[in-house]
């Protein structure tokens, strides 16, 4: 693989919460137009790495690359720049309140673009269509919706202005098991009408199996095993089988403290 | 427990506080200068905090003219000054009690409710979601609210200072019977531009105060409906004690002799 496959080089990261080692040397490739899947447990520093590379935190020592060029440490301005190449859906959408459904989905477009709003509307409409929901959600407001509708608002407006890199941060946590379903295939869908590279964090292997095209498993702020979906069943590796497998004996313990 | 590590660690827990503050003081300022301008948003507040907030500081301004005229006649009777009633009724209300009274009101309802939202939107993740969408949270969220804080308050001051004599002027003409245009000259006789101007300068620099404070503690915020909470109740009580604080400061450099 050559460095120009790479569209995001994470090299021997470091990030730390006072004494809590979150990250602790973690390196990670993401090729050009792959669906990178992280899994993990919870707590073991999974958004921290996403939060990381959107530049939401600072890492205390490695270097994140996108396209090639170095940005930790950037400046607004060029993050700025840096940040319309990517979308994000949020754990949680994290919809603004304020705003109404398709205005949530036109945010970026209208703020961070300059768009003017009428067109920014037919887009938002266009993108709502897309995730299977009608013209009517978009005057609703944000607390109008359900679980699952919210997740399709939000993927819709992590892929409104058709971003070159999409990540998705627990997008089935929370939802029942069709539901769960139906955001992966509209996943799968919306990158491979957009041709995204896509980083997706879960702990959900039935999303990780239908969305990913390599799996990486995070434990203890390092990545222990990278390899193909196809593989996982038989990676050899015994932390990789424990947590797919949902088996509460073996090498990972989980921390419990006593009553 | 050792008192000497206790009093060490509150003393760089307090001088970390005065640095994050003073970070965030910073970045506020410079985004009220620097384009993209959210005018919408700008519109938004100043509705908020501006026009929101007149039944309460209205309310607020007439009850403590009429208490003023009240307290200053029975005082001012014991040695025959009651002609003073109308000089000390303007000038406390436009000097003092107008940007105060009104200033900590507004603390209440606007801090509160700024930290509140920008909280709310912090543990929910929303203020990162704004740095995905490549927008400034500074600029979009923070900047509108401090630059409506600043023009607001001190038209809010001025309906004070009308209100506050306007309640003034009812107890001492209808309860206390003082001749209608001998009161009125007597107000406009004593009144100075300066008063004005010293009680509208308080109110800009109130105004900053507030929504300063109501961004910094909702902006920082951590925890759920607990830190929200607790950012809500820091934003008034600090934004309440900067202001007698920032008043007392304001008067010296107006009215010291």
């Amino acid at each position: 693989m050559t460095d120009a496959t790479v569209k995001i080089g994470i090299r021997d990261l470091h990030k730390s919460f006072g004494p809590k080692i979150v990250l602790d040397g973690l390196d990670l490739e993401i090729r050009q137009g792959e669906s990178m899947v992280i899994i993990g447990g919870s707590g073991t520093g999974k958004s921290v790495l996403l939060k990381n590379v959107l530049g939401l935190l600072t890492p205390e020592r490695g270097s994140i690359s996108v396209d090639g060029q170095e940005v930790v440490g950037m400046g607004w301005s060029e993050r700025e720049h840096i940040l319309r190449k990517f979308g994000m859906l949020f754990q949680n959408a994290a919809l603004f309140d304020s705003l109404s459904v398709w205005e949530n989905v036109a945010f970026g477009l209208i703020e961070g673009r300059g768009m003017n709003r009428t067109a920014a509307k037919e887009i938002a409409m266009e993108k709502l269509a897309n995730v299977g929901l009608g013209p009517e959600v978009g005057a609703l407001e944000p607390s109008e919706l359900s679980g699952g509708m919210r997740k399709r608002v939000g993927l819709a407006r992590a892929i409104a202005a058709e971003p070159e890199i999409i990540f998705f941060d627990e997008p089935t946590t929370g939802l029942d098991p069709i539901m769960g379903d139906v955001i992966n295939d509209l996943i799968v869908e919306c990158v491979k009408d957009l041709g995204a590279t896509t980083l997706s964090i879960t702990h959900d292997m039935a999303s990780a199996r239908k969305i990913a095209d390599r799996v990486a498993m995070l434990y203890k702020g390092k990545i222990i095993w990278v390899g193909p979906v196809s593989e996982i069943d038989h990676s050899g590796n015994e932390y990789v089988d424990q947590f797919i497998n949902g088996r509460a004996e073996g090498p990972i313990q989980m921390e419990v403290r006593a009553l | 427990m050792n008192p000497l590590a206790t009093i060490g660690q509150i003393s760089f827990a307090f001088l970390a506080t005065i640095g994050r503050l003073s970070i965030f003081t910073g970045r506020a300022v410079l985004h009220c200068f620097l384009p993209p301008y959210y005018l919408r948003l700008l519109a938004r507040q100043c509705i908020e905090i501006g026009y929101y907030s007149l039944p309460v500081v209205g309310l607020t301004a007439i009850f403590t003219g009429m208490v003023l005229a009240l307290q200053s006649y029975t005082g001012f009777a014991r040695f025959n000054a009651e002609g003073a009633i109308a000089n000390v009724v303007v000038l406390s209300i436009t000097r003092e009690l107008a940007p105060v009274l009104t200033g900590l009101v507004v603390a209440g309802r606007i801090g509160a409710a700024m930290a509140a939202e920008i909280g709310t939107m912090s543990v929910t993740e929303q203020i990162d979601a704004l740095v995905t969408l490549s927008t400034n949270p500074f600029k979009y969220l923070v900047a509108p609210r401090i630059i409506a804080g600043i023009l607001m308050l001190p038209l809010l001051v001025l309906v004070a200072d009308i209100i506050g004599v306007l309640g003034g002027y009812l107890v001492s003409i209808h309860k206390l019977g003082f001749n209608p245009s001998v009161y009125l000259h007597r107000t406009w006789e004593f009144l100075q531009p300066l008063d004005v101007m010293s009680g509208l300068t308080k109110a800009a620099v109130f105004g900053f105060i507030i929504s300063l404070m109501g961004c910094y503690h909702g902006y920082s915020s951590r925890g759920g409906a607990q830190g929200v909470g607790q950012a809500t109740t820091n934003a008034v009580v600090s934004a309440s004690v900067l202001i007698l604080g920032a008043n007392y400061v304001i008067t010296e450099l107006f009215f010291a002799v």
